[in-house]
């Protein structure tokens, strides 16, 4: 009878050891200083998709898509559920043979061949640990399929348990772990197999938001230190942006905007990417006149934006304009400077970091507009208050409707 | 007491289990009682008259002997055990042989076609075993189509004679408890996410190692049911030994069922029916142990 009510006593007493706490921590030096860490990324190839489709009976969930990502790199796949980015995955991965077109995998065509035979692992949105093995035969797992000698094996698998802080956790089985440390046996068993690429397939989305930031900055930090491709599937676009060095923009099973974080949030170049990634005022507008190297556009009567004309189609008469939210300054007076023009305030939301603006323009003109709140005692901006807006001409960016 | 209660029930908790409450036990008796007044009643009635003995008429006597437990190591009856165990084994494995490709097949078929291939499965139960038994009969009689079919492709020069053969009595056991080898694994089969299978393949294991390493294990639980479900009713099997085996290869259940009807020896039947259930339940322990172990 003792026996039997210390058991599960014991077994939480070993959950609550010092080493589990180490929730999120990856246990690796500090993040090279910047001018390192920004260690350009080979320009060599590692993967190469060329004209690649993939239909499923009338639906074609990926058409055409060229893709080049280089060695090294950590490319995202960003775009909304059912964009095709899983499935450009699953093709990367070997699951799903493309209709047409070739997956180039070091210059070799891998497109039919199956995922056993791929040097390429991938870490489940589900994690898929199996639940009848330890954590240690789960990392040992893809060693023993490929035939390693036992004593390598132990070995590879106490560094990978090292590698993401696990220590000491070999002998666990899956259901004793929380999702944190499932996921980093996730990790550690794709990565102890030494892929050529992983993949991750939304690794984040079943942490809650302070665990999914801190694993993001930990496996940003994993990548720089492996060297190693990662391509990283997500629909979170603040996720993309802290994590990415390029980003591929997927909408409706093609690359709508590849890019690296800055270009992508402040040059879209389409209103999908504008209004998907961050925030965007989507305005259309008219064209007044045009030269080479700006444009004057009407948005509304009186309402005039001189922006740069290069994006701008020979003999269009209309333009699609995506502004920031955060790009428009608000005064009280009038501005000295150009694309500024009056407004009203007609709500004002609190928003923690950042108060939100809606601003009546003109007209049916509205327009949204972010303001860091200065002070808690002191509201700047208040409903009703007549104010001035003004945008600088290359925050303006004329955007192609899709 | 109170002060090990607590510890106790958070324990009984934390391995989730716990007592049922009031309305816990409300719910299960009619299940109780179902249980006392058809299953205890009858084994405890059993288990007295396996002590008892049996007058020239057959009537019970009820007079303590061990007679009944000591006439069971009898060769005769050791020798129908031996075979009652080998044909349940037999039909155990041919059974998950079989059942496990289909069962695992409609687990993965999409949805529409999974439940049309279960109803395939069910159909049978919606008609009689024993006129499902008898058109086994007749199928396999020697004048019966698989003989006529047989001989036209020139397969066999004789007539079929199968029926009334140990094979027969193997083909009907097999059909009777295939269904019960299927559900259960197909249950299994149908929990198992598809993304432990894409994990092994992605870690390098091909599909022979995926099937032997990933998928055999997750679907332990239904194979274990499987070979319970089949194996202990077909030890205890007797309408399909007597029909289609021609009772010329009695297995135990037919001596038992002998015992209560031509031999008039209830007793001794008694005694046979007590023994093979403290067999199962020996039997069903020690798998039920392996199967918790493997979890």
């Amino acid at each position: 009878m003792n026996s039997d009510e210390l058991a599960p006593k014991e077994t939480s007493a070993a959950l609550n050891d010092p080493s589990a706490q180490l929730e999120w921590e990856f246990r690796l030096p500090p993040l090279p200083p910047s001018p390192a860490s920004k260690t350009p990324i080979s320009m060599e190839t590692m993967v190469e998709l060329r004209s690649v489709s993939k239909r499923f009976g009338s639906v074609t969930a990926v058409d055409a898509v060229d893709l080049q990502i280089r060695k090294g790199e950590f490319l995202t796949l960003l775009g909304p559920s059912g964009c095709g980015k899983t499935t450009i995955l699953r093709m990367l991965a070997g699951f799903e043979v493309p209709t047409s077109g070739q997956i180039l995998l070091e210059d070799k065509d891998v497109s039919g061949v199956p995922p056993y035979r791929r040097n390429v692992n991938q870490v489940f949105q589900s994690y898929a640990i199996f639940p009848h093995l330890t954590v240690a035969e789960n990392i040992a797992f893809g060693l023993k399929m490929r035939h390693v000698p036992r004593e390598e094996r132990e070995r590879r698998v106490g560094e990978a348990l090292e590698l993401v802080s696990l220590k000491g956790f070999g002998k666990r089985r899956p259901h004793e772990l929380s999702g944190g440390q499932r996921q980093r046996v996730a990790f550690a068993r794709a990565l102890v197999c030494q892929p050529k690429v992983l993949l991750l397939d939304e690794p984040f989305s079943a942490l809650d938001a302070k665990l999914r930031h801190a694993m993001q900055l930990e496996v940003k930090h994993l990548q720089r230190q492996l060297g190693i491709t990662f391509v990283f599937v997500t629909h979170d676009q603040e996720e993309a942006l802290i994590m990415s060095d390029r980003i591929a923009v997927i909408n409706r099973g093609r690359i709508d905007q590849l890019g690296d974080a800055t270009d992508i949030y402040h040059s879209p170049a389409t209103s999908f990417t504008a209004d998907f990634i961050g925030e965007a005022n989507l305005l259309s507008s008219e064209i007044v006149y045009k030269n080479g190297v700006t444009a004057h556009v009407r948005l509304a009567e009186g309402v005039e934006l001189t922006v740069r004309s290069s994006a701008i189609r020979d003999g269009a008469s209309q333009a699609l304009l995506s502004v920031r939210p955060e790009k428009i300054y608000i005064t009280r007076n009038k501005p000295m400077k150009e694309n500024a023009f009056k407004a009203v305030i007609e709500e004002e939301v609190f928003r923690g970091a950042m108060d939100e603006l809606r601003l009546r323009v003109a007209g049916k003109l509205e327009l949204m507009a972010m303001v860091a709140n200065e002070s808690a005692h002191e509201r700047a901006w208040h409903k009703g208050d007549t104010v001035f807006c003004a945008i600088h001409t290359d925050d303006v960016v004329v955007v192609e409707q899709k | 007491m109170t002060t090990t209660a607590d510890p106790r029930a958070a324990a009984a908790a934390a391995s989730g289990q716990r007592q049922p409450g009031t309305t816990g036990w409300m719910l299960l008796s009619p299940m109780l009682l179902w249980l006392a007044l058809f299953v205890v009643a009858p084994t405890a009635i059993l288990f007295v008259y396996s002590f008892c003995q049996r007058d020239e008429l057959g009537q019970v006597v009820f007079e303590f002997t061990w007679e009944n437990y000591a006439r069971i190591a009898d060769p005769v009856y050791l020798n129908i055990l031996v075979r009652s165990l080998w044909y349940a084994g037999l039909t155990t494995a041919i059974c998950l042989i079989v059942g496990y490709p289909v069962a695992y097949y409609i687990a993965r078929s999409p949805a529409q076609r999974r439940s049309r291939l279960l109803l395939l499965i069910m159909v049978p139960f919606w008609i009689s075993f024993l006129l499902r038994t008898y058109a086994w009969i007749s199928l396999l009689k020697a004048e019966g189509p698989f003989s006529a079919l047989l001989r036209w492709a020139h397969l066999i020069a004789q007539p079929l004679e199968i029926l009334y053969t140990p094979s027969a009595v193997m083909i009907g056991l097999v059909y009777t408890y295939l269904p019960f080898m299927i559900l259960p694994i197909f249950t299994s089969a149908e929990k198992l996410d598809n993304s432990f299978i894409e994990a092994s393949l992605d870690l390098g294991a091909g599909p022979w190692r995926t099937l032997a390493h990933v998928i055999i294990p997750l679907t332990k639980p239904g194979i274990f049911a499987g070979i319970l479900l089949v194996f202990v009713p077909s030890i205890g099997m007797f309408a399909v030994t007597d029909l289609m085996g021609g009772a010329k290869v009695p297995m135990i259940g037919n001596v038992i069922q002998n015992q209560f009807t031509q031999a008039r020896d209830w007793p001794f039947g008694a005694a046979l029916g007590i023994t093979f259930l403290v067999l199962f339940v020996i039997a069903f322990w020690f798998l039920h142990d392996r199967g918790e172990a493997r979890r």
